[in-house]
């Protein structure tokens, strides 16, 4: 009986799968075409963009602030009732590149958005980069920059801050400058971001004279001691970690716990975040030095432009400005000037994207032929009395 | 190379025993279950990272947020380390009533049971993840990012070898898992319940017609696996001071090795593989740097397995004299 029964139900099951299956098809058929006529139909009242990065994964620390930036530009648009609104679409890829194409088909298939910001990271952006360009989706990424994405041939591409061929260097300057480190210990997370960010500044340590010592270490465990015992026994004036913020901080705490005390931290974007002094405790964090090719407005900000921008940060998030809050907000006001001036298709708006230069709050937004933005300035940020503040920019920074 | 060898030898010892004795508490639950039920309890993972929340609660619902000493600290280490045996034990309880038992009970094969606990694995992690990291703990929109522990014990040096010091928590994690161990070897070798162990391991129907209660036997079997893991995760926690809801993956995995590694079903089998797998770790990593120390400690397991098949102890519980 109960093979039979099982049997039956086996076939049912199957066919039941074969209509839906069918019926799928013919929905995907029958829908393609209303959807391409009244796209413009739709698009004449609402575009809509896209933001894409770790919102609640590990390193959301670093994309949330973004994302409010953006937030708030479209926000503010949308206040002054315009023809056409703009509405923002989040895309929560956890920084998870296999997650992310996911997102990025659907984002493309099912949302038909205009353009996208993001996606936040490196890895994730080497990997929806071609899904975009194919279906000739306008990007601006606010926080990936890892330097070969720009060396695509990528159309739809850009990125609004310098990669990290600028970033590197700046920071390997700065150690060997500013900070005077002869002997440097270079750690990197293995990471499509971390390793070329911590060869960078091999090399350019390398050519400045210093002597470099490197490791490095797997960011999903949280045991590094046997970094920390490498690091001990070659007693280094500084340390560069390359990676993100979550590693950073247990790195930094294990550092200092072994007894590793004096040799200055230094770390670039990925670890620009509140976590890195949670994760290593506010004494141990004292002093650390991080490097970003972004502009985070500090309360002490005179400029009336970035002052407003801090302004109504803080009154619609409760929080100051964080990393990459300014570069969101800049990308996504390119977008909003790009439907401002009438373009709400991805290929207009993608034209629009390539003429455009406007005074950003991080920057003078105009981009170069293959994406990137022509601004490379990179700025050093300490950590003084449990919080992350501005030194200055890297080139003329001096440490007190 | 050599030099390198021997100025970090010390340090890279001391943090192997202290490393390798976590891996070996969670290891003891893995060969515990495997020598009772012939099954890998792959949900173990998630019952030691259910072990480091359980030790958490204590200083959060205590508000504690800065470093204890004296009678406080010894009073709430040893909270946390009761509180994550609960947790620990109680998960492990659940899972074998709720995801192995029913299929036991039916005659499922083991592989059946596998699906249930990688079923059973992601479902505790995203019930973390998702519920009791943000709702619990307090923490919205946070479920996936690392929780710390504020320094409860100040991290100081209780003795130095050779110049190198020694920290008071890592001789707490050492102490704390031979203490363990010792008690449980104890507990298996001595006591009527052990022997209970020991004689379902050996052969199940005869210890049924010895008046053996199977199902009490495969419950404690359970429940002392799973108080070894939380004791694990909060010497862990107080430790190395962060925990997050995919932790179990990483040390899951390295305790089912260092359990292979000692013989599976082999309870001092587990301790002598959990604390050579951390020393190779260490070791292996000042030789070709601390990228290649997964590659090495598994070449390690590959070549103990092709000359001594069953581990470097052999001997499992089902051939242990009664």
């Amino acid at each position: 009986m109960r093979p039979k029964t099982a049997r039956l139900g086996g076939v049912l099951a199957a066919g039941v799968a074969l209509t839906l299956g069918l019926a799928a098809c013919g929905d995907g058929g029958t829908e393609a075409k209303p959807a391409d006529g009244g796209s413009s139909a739709a698009a004449s009242s609402t575009v809509k963009i896209g933001f894409m990065g770790d919102l609640t994964g590990p390193n959301a620390g670093i994309v949330i602030p973004p994302r409010n930036g953006a937030k708030l530009v479209i926000d503010e648009y949308n206040k002054t009732n315009p023809a056409v609104k703009v509405e923002l679409v989040e895309y929560d890829s956890q920084g998870d590149p296999s997650k992310a194409v996911a997102l990025a088909q659907q984002a493309i298939k099912t949302d038909k958005v205009a353009s996208m910001i993001g996606p936040a990271f490196s890895g994730e952006s080497a990997q929806v980069g071609p899904v975009l360009e194919e279906a000739e989706i306008p990007s601006i990424t606010a926080s990936a920059t890892n330097t070969k994405l720009a060396e695509n041939g990528w159309k739809f591409w850009h990125r609004i801050l310098p990669n990290d061929s600028v970033q590197g260097p700046g920071i390997a300057d700065f150690i060997a400058g500013a900070a005077a480190a002869k002997n440097v210990f270079v750690i990197d997370d293995k990471s499509e971001y971390g390793k070329p960010l911590a060869d960078a500044v091999r090399a350019q340590l390398t050519t400045k004279g210093a002597k470099v010592v490197d490791d490095s270490l797997d960011p999903a465990e949280s045991d590094f001691s046997s970094v920390v015992n490498k690091v001990a026994a070659a007693k280094p004036d500084a340390i560069f970690f390359g990676g993100y913020y979550a590693a950073a901080g247990n790195l930094l705490k294990q550092l200092r716990d072994k007894g590793v005390k004096d040799a200055k931290f230094f770390s670039g974007d990925g670890s620009l975040d509140r976590g890195l002094i949670d994760g290593a405790g506010a004494p141990n964090a004292e002093g650390a030095l991080v490097g970003c090719p972004c502009y985070i407005a500090t309360p002490d900000v005179t400029d009336a432009k970035v002052k407003g921008f801090a302004d109504a940060y803080k009154a619609a998030f409760s929080a100051d400005p964080s990393i990459y809050a300014a570069e969101g907000y800049d990308a996504a006001t390119v977008f909003i000037e790009a439907v401002k001036a009438g373009n709400t298709t991805p290929d207009k708006i993608n034209t629009f994207i390539g003429t455009v230069d406007l005074a950003g709050v991080s920057k003078q937004v105009k981009f170069g032929p293959n994406g990137e933005v022509e601004a490379k300035d990179i700025y050093m940020y300490q950590v003084k009395d449990g919080a992350i503040t501005l030194l200055g920019k890297a080139a003329e920074a001096k440490l007190s | 190379m050599l030099n390198d060898f021997i100025n970090q030898f010390w340090p890279a010892t001391i943090d192997g025993l202290a490393f390798g004795s976590i891996y070996a508490l969670i290891a003891l639950g893995y060969t515990m279950v495997y020598g009772v039920l012939r099954l890998i309890n792959f949900a173990h993972s998630e019952v030691f990272m259910i072990g480091t929340f359980g030790a958490m609660f204590v200083p959060f619902v205590l508000g504690i947020n800065s470093a204890l000493t004296g009678i406080a600290l010894v009073g709430v280490i040893i909270a946390m380390i009761l509180a994550g045996m609960l947790a620990s034990a109680g998960t492990a309880i659940a899972l074998e009533q709720i995801a192995y038992r029913p299929l036991r009970k039916r005659g499922a094969s083991r592989l059946a049971a596998l699906i249930s606990a990688i079923g059973a694995s992601i479902f505790l992690q995203e019930l973390f993840a998702l519920l009791v990291i943000p709702e619990v703990f307090n923490r919205p929109q946070q479920g996936r990012i690392q929780m710390g522990l504020p320094r409860l014990m100040e991290r100081t040096e209780l003795f130095s070898i050779f110049g190198h010091s020694v920290r008071v928590d890592q001789v707490l994690v050492i102490v704390a898992a031979i203490g363990m161990m010792i008690a449980l070897d104890a507990l298996v070798n001595r006591t009527k319940i052990g022997r209970g162990i020991r004689a379902t391991a050996q052969n199940p129907e005869a210890a049924v017609l010895m008046g053996v209660d199977i199902n009490k036997i495969v419950r404690m079997t359970f429940l002392i696996g799973g108080g070894m893991a939380g004791v694990a995760g909060a010497l862990y926690l107080i430790s190395y001071e962060n925990t997050n809801y995919y932790i179990g993956f990483l040390f899951g995995i390295k305790a089912f090795t260092a359990a292979v590694l000692g013989g599976i079903g082999n309870l001092r089998g587990a301790l002598v593989g959990g604390v050579m797998l951390g020393l190779v770790e260490n070791y292996g990593a000042i030789f070709f740097g601390s990228d290649w120390k997964h590659v090495i400690s598994f070449t390690i397991l590959v070549l103990v397995l092709m000359f001594r098949p069953t581990g470097i102890l052999g001997e499992s519980l089902q051939q242990a004299r009664a």
